[in-house]
């Protein structure tokens, strides 16, 4: 039997410098799935990465050596010398809790900033794009999609992605401590990105003064001007306005900070010392780290924003709860369906679901026909359960050929869908989850190979 | 009757300041409402036994380090007290409360030592005087508290450090702002005390400047906070090295309050010896 194995690291093993790697190997062109064929142990493969994780989703027969395979393709990924150990960064899980740990991540319960929603769109992407490479199936096919709708759960459930939980929220909260009221204030974004919109869309919420926008490329930075009603500044004059304005949310791809400590030391004077708060949500960090040090100044990288979460825990626990139990049922479920998937259990579904059948057929019939014999009906029994057995036999002998091999899991799945056996199944129908065309034609596409 | 108004007057500070201290913890509106309240009775006490004591002493009652820490001490807690009805910044009782307790309590302490003979009190210039420095020195003290609640909160923002007194505490830009106001009010005042000090001392001694330790540390005081309003209002100086400058002019005045009669040896007495 095949077993999901899930092996990654995100911001709590790791620290910033080891993700500031992996958000370089992220940029990369190449996709680590295209390595999934010279796998022997891997059968399926979801690659997720971004600036805060990266994490292999796979299944395979042996799990020690999937693992060892999975854990050299990482390796040659982010390109670390072999002399870094890379295990003590990394975590694994096996099996319903590589499950869990999947609807967690999805659900924005396990990012940095809980309930932040970019988590989500990453890992739709991750998932198209193992589609594209052809590494998903039956088991992950399912596992994702199922991953999309107990996000979809948990926000509509739970305020985790709503209340005081975001990274934009956070840094507005901030601002407020700092500044007070946010109406004569002004902000500058550099660059652009989901994240630094949100904070944007909440500063503007909280009605700041004025709104500038520094992009390298003018067209996106006129596009969020417009959006935002804000002014646009050439990327390289972005450093003159820290003169004027007071809250900077930086978050460029640029891999060398931008703002230094000089460049906002010698502009203080001329600020009057009028306090500057810098967000920088970029990874690598827009901001270096040094510019914290002077007087009036203040700069929140992710991390620290991560710890101003922290803070408001206490009032997030009780969301976080509701979302926790939410997973677990999921989680149940998922592992309910992914034992059913081996062959015993398969085909004694299908004999039952054909007894079951041969049952109730009888019974309506003896009913209707009060005048037969004893014997009479033992020989219609006999009959109908001889039908039954004789029709099944060569559907089940083809299960038990196919439970020997590695593929089985298709098999089992498509039974399951033929004969209408699993409880999930019409559930599954009734409620059809984005991405429902991409589902079907990776299945077909397998079912073709 | 004087005494045990100003034992009730102490009390209601001390259960103000209790009261403070647990609304630094536990964020109840009606907690403020009370303590903020006893400190009033606490001030109306504290007013009538000293109208009680100028009455019966028939002047202003500073004569003695012991007298003049009390009266000052109430003009501090009034000023607080109608201060915080403007500002409506509840959290600034739980830093101000324990100074009322503080100065009351070494007031009570410390030697009933003669400063100045009654006899000058009872002039307009020093009534004058006496009232404009302890109100500036009320609102300097006020300009310390919140100085140490914005070190406080400057810390928790700086180091990301989030203890639980970063939730009660308010915006730094707010707590800079009233150190500002404090300060930027307080340092005429202070300035007109000193000039009516000086004008008294020219009339009365023949000379503006004696040399005494008290006019020097005065000096001193003044010098550090008009460094402070100097900087505020030319280069824009706040934040941290505000505060902590007000700290260190906090500081001064204690030293010139206190130290400049215990330590050093009688001051304005020593002027009441000359004569």
């Amino acid at each position: 039997m095949s077993h999901i194995v899930l092996l990654g690291m995100n911001h709590n093993t790791a620290p910033v410098e080891i993700r500031e790697q992996l958000a370089v190997a992220c940029r990369k062109e190449v996709n680590p799935l295209h390595m999934l064929p010279h796998l022997e142990q891997v059968d399926e493969m979801v690659f997720l990465s971004t600036c805060n994780r990266v994490e292999f989703l796979f299944t395979c027969d042996s799990i020690a050596q999937g693992i060892r395979e999975v854990k050299t393709v990482l390796g040659a990924h982010i390109g670390l010398p072999d002399s870094v150990p890379l295990d003590s960064y990394l975590y694994v899980h096996k099996d319903i809790e590589a499950v869990k740990h999947l609807f967690m991540v999805a659900s924005s319960l396990d990012s940095m900033i809980v309930g932040e929603p970019q988590i989500l769109g990453q890992l739709k992407k991750a998932y198209r794009d193992a589609v594209e490479y052809r590494t998903v199936k039956v088991v992950l096919n399912r596992l994702l999609h199922k991953s999309f709708s107990v996000a979809k759960r948990v926000r509509t459930e739970t305020c985790i992605g709503s209340c005081a939980v975001s990274v934009s929220y956070a840094a507005v909260e901030l601002a407020r401590k700092i500044f007070g009221g946010l109406m004569d204030k002004s902000v500058l974004l550099i660059g652009a990105g989901e994240m630094a919109e949100l904070a944007a869309e909440h500063f503007l919420r909280q009605g700041v003064r004025r709104m500038m926008v520094a992009n390298r490329t003018l067209e996106r930075a006129m596009e969020l001007a417009a959006r935002f009603k804000a002014e646009t500044v050439a990327f390289d004059r972005f450093l003159e306005e820290l003169k004027v304005m007071d809250i900077v949310v930086s978050s460029t791809g640029s891999e060398e900070p931008l703002i230094l400590y000089q460049d906002v030391r010698s502009r203080m004077r001329e600020r009057r010392n009028r306090p500057l708060f810098f967000i920088d949500i970029a990874v690598p960090r827009d901001v270096d780290p040094r510019v914290n040090e002077i007087d009036n100044v203040y700069v929140y990288d992710i991390d620290d924003l991560q710890g101003v979460i922290e803070h408001n825990r206490e009032e997030r626990q009780n969301q976080a709860q509701i979302a926790e139990h939410i997973i677990n049922e999921e989680t149940i479920k998922f592992n309910n369906w992914m034992n059913s998937l081996s062959a015993v259990p398969t085909i004694v579904s299908v004999r039952q679901k054909a007894e079951n059948i041969r049952r109730n057929e009888l019974r309506k019939t003896f009913s209707q026909l009060p005048h037969l014999s004893d014997s009479e009906k033992e020989a219609i029994e006999i009959l109908t359960a001889s039908i039954i057995k004789k029709f099944l036999h060569d559907p089940i002998v083809f299960l038990k050929k196919k439970a020997q091999r590695s593929a089985q899991a298709i098999y089992m799945d498509f039974t399951q869908q033929l004969f209408n056996l699993a409880e999930g199944a019409s559930e599954e129908d009734a409620a059809p989850v984005e991405g429902e065309d991409a589902q079907d034609q990776t299945f077909l596409k397998t079912a073709k190979k | 009757m004087e005494s045990l108004f100003l034992v009730i007057a102490t009390l209601c500070y001390l259960i103000g300041t209790v009261g403070y201290l647990v609304y630094l913890f536990r964020d109840l509106e009606q907690l403020h409402r009370i303590s903020w309240s006893i400190l009033l009775v606490g001030a109306l006490f504290h007013g009538a036994a000293l109208v009680m004591r100028t009455a019966g002493a028939g002047h202003l009652p500073a004569d003695t380090i012991q007298e003049s820490l009390c009266l000052f001490a109430w003009v501090f807690v009034v000023t607080y007290l109608i201060l915080q009805i403007w500002l409506q910044l509840r959290i600034l009782g739980s830093f101000v409360s324990p100074l009322a307790v503080v100065f009351m309590l070494s007031s009570s302490l410390l030697p009933s030592q003669i400063m100045l003979k009654s006899e000058f009190i009872k002039s307009g210039w020093v009534i004058v005087h006496v009232a404009s420095i302890f109100l500036a020195n009320a609102l300097f003290t006020l300009a310390f508290s919140v100085g140490v609640m914005y070190l406080l909160q400057e810390r928790h923002i700086k180091k990301k450090n989030f203890g639980f007194l970063y939730e009660r505490l308010p915006s730094l830009e707010r707590l800079d702002s009233i150190a500002h106001y404090c300060i930027m009010s307080g340092f005429p005042l202070m300035t007109a005390g000193l000039i009516t000090g000086f004008a008294y001392a020219a009339v009365v001694w023949h000379s503006p400047w004696n040399w005494d330790p008290k006019e020097i540390l005065s000096l001193v005081t003044w010098i550090i906070y008009a460094v402070l309003v100097h900087e505020r209002l030319a280069v824009g100086w706040r934040g941290r090295r505000a505060a902590w400058l007000s700290i260190l002019g906090f500081s001064a005045i204690i030293l010139t309050f206190v130290g400049a009669s215990l330590l050093l040896g009688g001051h304005h007495s020593v002027l009441a010896g000359k004569m």
